[in-house]
Parts: C-alpha cells; structure tokens; sequence
C-alpha cells in the first residue's frame, strides 16, 4: 500500500498517485468470499487518462485536465482561492456559512473521526482518505492563503495547480454520509468540508463530475430528469409499468398524472422508472387497494426526485427543488410524498426547508412514513408467508442518520415478513454505514471508478450484509433479501452483488420496501418478487 | 510585581470575558443557514431520541405539536460536558488523557469561583454568614484547586505525548504544542505555589478577594511566596486572555455546533416567522463565477434559482 507520509505531501510527486490499494492487503470479506486472491481484479485507470487528467491515487472521478500552461496552472490557484472568499461570506454562501466556519476554526485534529469512516476503515487506514485529512489542507490554504496568517499556528501546506486539482478529486472520495461528524465530540463536520470544497469546484471553477452536473442536475432541468426521459417518454414508461405490474400481480392498476386537487404530488427518483420498474408498479397497487388520492406530475423535473445539487452546488440544488414545489403548486395538492430514494427525501424535506416560502412551501413527507401508515389503517391485508426468506435492512444515511427517519420502515417489515425473518446489520439506524453509493458515486462509473465503489467505498456495506446473513445457508438455494429503499443505494448494492456474483454464489437478492408490501398483499397473486437477476 | 499582578489579573479576566462574548456575538449574529442536522437529536420527543428517530417519522407532522424536551437535551449536554462521553465512546485513548485535563479545567474554575464568592461574602455578608461558609471554602477550594492543577497538568502532559505519536504529529502546528505548553508551565507554576507556600489556598483566596473588593495591598508572605503567587497569578491571567483567541474556544462553538447546527431541526412552517428571514436570505446578490451561474454581484440567490435552463449556460 502506497500512501502520503504529511498532509504537504499533497503538492509533492507531480503526476504521481499519491497512493494505491494493494487489494491483497485487503481486510478479508466474511465467507463465502473470504480469499482475497479470489476476489475480482480491481481494473487500472488507463495510461491515457493518466496523461490527460489529474492524478491523485488508484482512480479518477472528476476528469480535471492537466493544465498546458502557466496561465491555465495560475487560474486553477486563482479560482480556487477566489472560491474559498466566497464560502467565507454571508452573500454567497449563507446557506452553510455557520456550519462550515465552525468545522474550519474548531477542528482538533484528534482523529476521532477516522475509525467512523468505512472508506478510510476499509483502504486499509491509508492516510489520503482519513477524514480530516483532505479537511486539513483546505484549513491550510484557507489560513495561509486567504486569511495571511502564521503557518506555525495553523500549519504549513504549500498550493500550486496541483494541490488544487488533487484536492477537488479528493473531495470525490468521501460519500458525505456524515459518520465522522457524528463522532466528533466538538461538532466540526469534516464531510461537510468535502461538500464546500465540491461547491467551490462547481460554482467558482465550473469543475464537476459530469455524471452529476452536464449529465445529472443540468439534464434534469433542461429535459425533465437526469434519465433522459422527457415527459412524454415517462408517461409510456409508466403506462408499460402499469399493464406489467398488473400481469404479475393479477390486479389492474392506473397511474393517475397530473390529478388536479390530488392529496398528494408522489416523485419517483426517475431511475425506478427505468431500473427498477416494479417499485412504482408497487406503489401504484398500494396506493390504489388503500383508496389514496395520488398523482404523478409530468412537469419537467417533477417527475424525478432527484436533486444532485445537495452533493455539489447550491445553486443547482435550489433550482431542482424549486421546480419540485412548482409542480406541487400548479396541481394544488396537499403535500408532496418522496419515493424511495434517500438523496431526494432530504433534498426536498430537509435542506429545501429553508428555500420554500410562501406558495411554494408545501409540506413534504417520506412515502416510507405514509406505507407505514397506510398499513397501520388495516386496509391492507397480508400474507406474511409469501415474504418467508431472510431480509435485511440497509439504512439509507440521508434518510436515517440526517433526518431520523428510521422506525416506519421497521415497522414496515415487521408487518410484512414472518417472525424470526427479519435480521438487523451490526450497526444500524443512525449509526449505519453508507452503501458506498452517497454523494453521487452510485452514478459515477467513469475510468475504473466503479472498482473503486465496489472494492473501498461499498466493502464495508457488503461486509455488513453477509454478517448479517452469517447463520444462513449461503448458497442460491436460499435466497437472501437485502431491502434497500433508496434508489441510488439500491444501485450500489446491485452493483457490489454483481462484482462479487453474490446472487449466484450466496443467493443474495435485493429491492426496495414496497416491492415487500406488494409480495405479501393476499389481494394479489403470489410472486411479485421474481427472484430472477436483472 | 504585587500591582503588575493585579493589573494583569484585571486585564486578563477582562480579556477573557470579552473575547468570549465576542466569540458569542459572533456565532449567535452568523446568517441563517439550510438545515444540516445529525440524528439523533437530543430535545426529539415521543421517546424518538433514544434511537435517532425525529418528528419526520409522524404523517402529516406539520399539523402535529411537536414534542421537545429540554431534560433530553440537558440528559446528553451535562454528561457531554462533564465527562467528555463522545470522545470516551469513540476515542477511548485520547479520552484518558483529555478528561483529566478538561476536568482539571473546570475544578480550578470552581476553586477561583468559590473564591471570587469568599470574596464578595467577605465584604458584604454578615459575620454570622461568614464565617461558616469561609469554612467550608476553606476546604473546598484546596481540595477543587490543587486536584484541579494536578489533573490539568497531567492532561496537558498525556495529551503532548499523544500530539507526538506518529499518527497525530503531522496534524499538530507549533501553536499546538505551545498551547500545552503554556498550560503545563502556567499550572506548574500555580501547583508549585500551592505545594511551597500556600497549601491552603489562603494566600490567593485574599488576592482574589482583594481583587473583587479592591483592595490593593501588597500580596501576602513576602519574599518567595511573594515571587510564586505574583508568577502565578500572571500566567493564569494571560492563559485566560490566550484561550479564547485560539481553537481552545471551542467550548463556545460547541454551544452552537450542537444547537444551531447539529439539533437545529426547526421547521420553516408555511406563514411562519422564518418565511421572511428566508426571502431575506435569497435577496441576496451573489458573485459566483461558474457558467451556469454567472453571478455578477447584482443577480439574487432568487434570480439565480428560477432561471429557466436557457439562462443557465452550459
């Protein structure tokens, strides 16, 4: 393993990876993928992105290109600099003034926060990814460079091109899942530190990875959903939803759009639709066998959750959400559900609280939180037997850790899946850890990225659930379900179970929440869940 | 030296005060900023803090009362602040270092307390007041002072050798291993006082009663004791000037960190008092330079965020 000695090493070997994973210094997953020799090759960047782009360890994620002059090395200092003022204003950055002051003057540097970082934890504690590491030297510069102070009080750190570039793709390496700052016994938060940096990247230098701006964020906006789905093309996705969801469940449903006067405005994250079909298929059927009054909107954005402002740029963020409420406004409905998807659920619930005003603050609820209810009203009834397979629980952080959301789920499964089913990961609710997909990684799969999801980020999620399935059989023969109701975690840990061929090698499944409700509803045919890897 | 020290003993406390209030002001008038809060959170009622769960778990939760409770939060801060117990859940190692420090903190905050109180009962309250509460001084304010010094200093110590270990090494600037430093010689100086000639606090008891009424004399015992009382009086005075200027304030942020940041789950309910603070906020100019934003110092957070996508660049 390969790995930077001081933080200053960040503006030393140019060109040169700052540090590599050696796989086989892994620590070894629980059986049955317990030798590391074993386990799949973990693929190298191209010597042709490595010429081209930024180099800072076994991967690339923001594509940040090499600089071929002095005056492009010098704008790449120059706007990052300019950037850090601007965080430091209440004009241009009220929105996270107060948290991220506190976490740049109040940080001790005790490393408390290290051990709760699964990426960290899982690269074998390689120094580039402990959490404060990255933090510090943006401390640095912004003390040695903007503020003019002493380097003896706040430490010494050189900046050139380099560190600049270099820092922006390590910002890509955290998924902002907030452990670290819940371990911290001052409060500094040095996920949200990644997070600024990002913001300077994206709304000083125009520098994001394009799976999140050109082709997430701005594709959203401009089409309608970061799929590429305009609104007539999610209209026959989801009437293709409905006569499918219907021939496997044996009950006929209807997707209502743009219901004027509905209770409430439901917003898929977009990639159900195209991904995951049968998730609002089974919305669909519940929310018609429990008399809801519901609708889609086909407003461009609004019928796709997904805000991927929250992981890099407020501005983006604000204008995602606002087209969100505009929707909901237009229809006149009274609240806004969010389907299964964490990113969107704090998006729109939590951090848009404090952009919506007037008209547009119409109030937000987790669809989770509604099935829980829904079922608490007994107007569905259960099977609990068709669900008679072991499950597990991942607990989506933005939905969990950042806005407490953590028993209606719960008390979902319980509903739903025989007693003695159920197993919980060690740890869970608020202190569990991220999938390896957050702040965006889900999507990236750029260079050999999605190695780099499936053998750092993602290790520490798999670990958790074949613990969690330890007393198993674990073969196909006894399918596993690993219940994941959150569209971009969802894809992560369908990736990592394609990566390790964890279905074919320990029959490990997975899906969201509904797709439980509707499997165990007697007033549909058995089966909803098909067991069949796609 | 007697009056240096009672200047620098003023100028001290003085400084201290107001660079806390300042620090204060400082975090209380920061603007209002989007909600980052971290589960759990304390004040969550309904028996929701216990495992994280917040008032977002409840339909329809903008209709409901919500339920905060002040003993919840007071349930986390007092330990939090007594014991250190995150640091000694998730840093046990450094815990045994950093809590005998911080707790030598706080007693030798009681001792000058409880000894500012001797004063002003001193002067002011009825012999009959006096003197069995003098009494009862008499035996705390040794007792918090002395196993205040001695436990800081320790602290102080551990926490250099821990500062020195490979791992934290590089994360420490020099003002780190100064700040230890001067606590260790401010509180060597101080327990070394105590220890040669003022065992029972006596002597900085009537300095610091002399201060709250004051009443100038020369401080006691003359010669050594003279010299020790008057070097520590000073280095403490200074230490309390120093510790607000540096990240050692934390202990005013983490008032704010928890509250404003971490617990601060308020809503913004629709027609609520935060509706304006909020429009206030997006009337903001702002300058970013990226494409897509083109902000030029005139165009709002509001502009900004209702642009249609042809306006919006590339």
């Amino acid at each position: 393993m390969k790995e930077p000695n001081s933080v200053k090493d960040i503006a030393k070997n140019p060109g040169q990876p700052l540090a590599r994973i050696d796989p086989l210094e892994q620590v070894p997953l629980p059986p049955p993928f317990d030798k590391l020799e074993e386990e799949p090759e973990y693929s190298q960047i191209s010597d042709d992105a490595r010429e081209k782009y930024v180099v800072l360890d076994d991967t690339i994620a923001v594509n940040i290109p090499k600089p071929e002059s002095k005056e492009e090395e010098d704008r790449l200092v120059q706007g990052f600099l300019s950037g850090l003022q601007k965080l430091m204003t209440s004009e241009d950055n009220w929105t996270f003034l107060q948290p991220f002051e506190m976490s740049m003057e109040h940080c001790a540097k005790c490393h408390t926060c290290s051990d709760a970082c699964p990426i960290y934890e899982e690269s074998g504690k390689n120094e580039l990814y402990r959490p404060v590491y990255r933090s510090e030297i943006l401390r640095r510069i912004y003390f040695k460079y903007v503020k003019k102070l002493s380097p003896k009080v706040h430490g010494e750190i050189d900046l050139n091109w380099e560190v600049v570039a270099r820092l922006i793709e390590l910002s890509y390496r955290c998924n902002l899942c907030r452990r670290c700052a819940q371990t911290c016994p001052i409060g500094v938060d040095n996920a949200l530190l990644s997070r600024e940096i990002r913001k300077i990247a994206s709304m000083e230098m125009g520098i994001a990875p394009k799976e999140l701006h050109t082709d997430g964020s701005v594709l959203q906006l401009q089409v309608g959903s970061s799929t590429g789905m305009t609104p007539l093309v999610v209209k026959d996705n989801i009437e293709f939803i409905d006569e499918d969801t219907a021939e496997r469940t044996g009950y006929p449903i209807e997707t209502p759009w743009d219901v004027e006067g509905a209770d409430l405005l439901l917003i898929h994250n977009a990639g159900e639709i195209m991904a995951w079909p049968e998730n609002p298929g089974a919305f669909a059927t519940v929310f018609d066998a429990a008399g809801i009054s519901w609708t889609l909107s086909s407003e461009v954005a609004a019928y796709d959750a997904i805000n991927y402002g929250v992981w890099y740029d407020d501005i983006q963020f604000a204008r995602v959400a606002v087209k969100h409420a505009q929707a909901a406004k237009k229809l006149g409905v009274k609240k806004i559900v969010l389907g299964e998807c964490g990113h969107a659920h704090k998006a729109l619930t939590v951090i848009a609280d404090k952009v919506l005003t007037g008209d547009l603050n119409i109030p937000r609820e987790s669809a989770i939180v509604l099935l829980r209810d829904i079922i608490r009203s007994g107007k569905l009834e259960f099977d609990k037997s068709r669900n008679d397979f072991p499950v597990t629980l991942h607990d989506p952080c933005n939905m969990v850790r950042l806005m407490g959301i953590v028993a209606p789920q719960r008390e979902v499964i319980e509903a739903v899946v025989p007693e003695g089913r159920f197993r919980e990961m060690a740890p869970h609710g608020v202190e569990n850890y991220c999938c390896g997909g957050g702040s965006g990684f889900a999507i990236m799969s750029g260079h050999n990225f999605a190695d780099f999801r499936h053998r750092l980020t993602g290790r520490r999620k798999f670990r958790q659930i074949l613990d969690a399935f330890q007393d198993e059989q674990m073969d196909i023969e006894q399918p596993k379900y690993v219940c994941a109701p959150c569209s971009n975690c969802k894809g992560q840990i369908r990736d990592i179970i394609q990566y390790y061929d964890a279905w074919e090698k320990a029959g490990i499944y997975y899906g969201g929440l509904v797709e439980l409700v509707v499997n165990a509803m007697t007033n549909v045919q058995p089966g909803f869940i098909d067991w069949e890897w796609h | 030296m007697t009056m240096i020290a009672y200047v620098i003993a003023y100028l001290g406390i003085a400084f201290f005060f107001i660079a806390v209030v300042a620090r204060f002001l400082m975090w209380s008038r920061m603007p209002m900023h989007l909600r980052w809060e971290l589960y759990p959170v304390a004040h969550e009622g309904g028996g929701r803090a216990a495992y994280g769960g917040s008032y977002l778990e409840e339909g329809d939760w903008w209709k409901k009362k919500r339920e905060v409770s002040l003993l919840g939060e007071l349930k986390v801060m007092v330990p939090e602040i007594l014991f250190l117990v995150a640091l000694k859940e998730h840093n046990r190692k450094l815990w045994t270092r950093s809590f005998p420090f911080h707790f030598g903190l706080y007693l030798v905050a009681i001792a000058t307390i409880l000894m500012v109180v001797g004063g002003i009962a001193g002067a002011l309250a009825p012999a009959w007041v006096t003197a069995p509460l003098l009494k009862v001084l008499g035996i705390l304010v040794p007792f918090c002072g002395a196993a205040g010094l001695v436990l800081g200093i320790l602290g102080a110590v551990g926490l250099y050798q821990r500062r020195m270990g490979r791992e934290m090494r590089d994360y420490t600037a020099p003002a780190d291993f100064f700040n230890l430093i001067f606590f260790v010689i401010a509180f060597g100086v101080a327990l070394l006082t105590f220890l040669l000639v003022d065992r029972d606090f006596s002597l900085v008891s009537t300095f610091v009663a002399n201060l709250v009424t004051f009443h100038f004399v020369p401080l006691g015992g003359g010669g050594t004791a003279t010299l020790l009382l008057s070097a520590s009086v000073i280095l403490l005075a200074l230490l309390s000037a120093y510790i607000p200027t540096t990240h050692m304030s934390h202990f005013v942020g983490k008032y704010f960190a928890f509250h404003s940041i971490r617990w601060k789950d308020d809503p913004n309910l629709p027609g609520g008092a935060e509706e304006k603070t909020i429009e206030k906020m997006l009337n903001q100019p702002i300058s970013w330079s990226a494409e897509h934003i083109k902000g030029d110092g005139k165009k709002t957070w509001l502009e900004a965020a209702t642009e249609e996508p042809e306006d919006q660049g590339k």
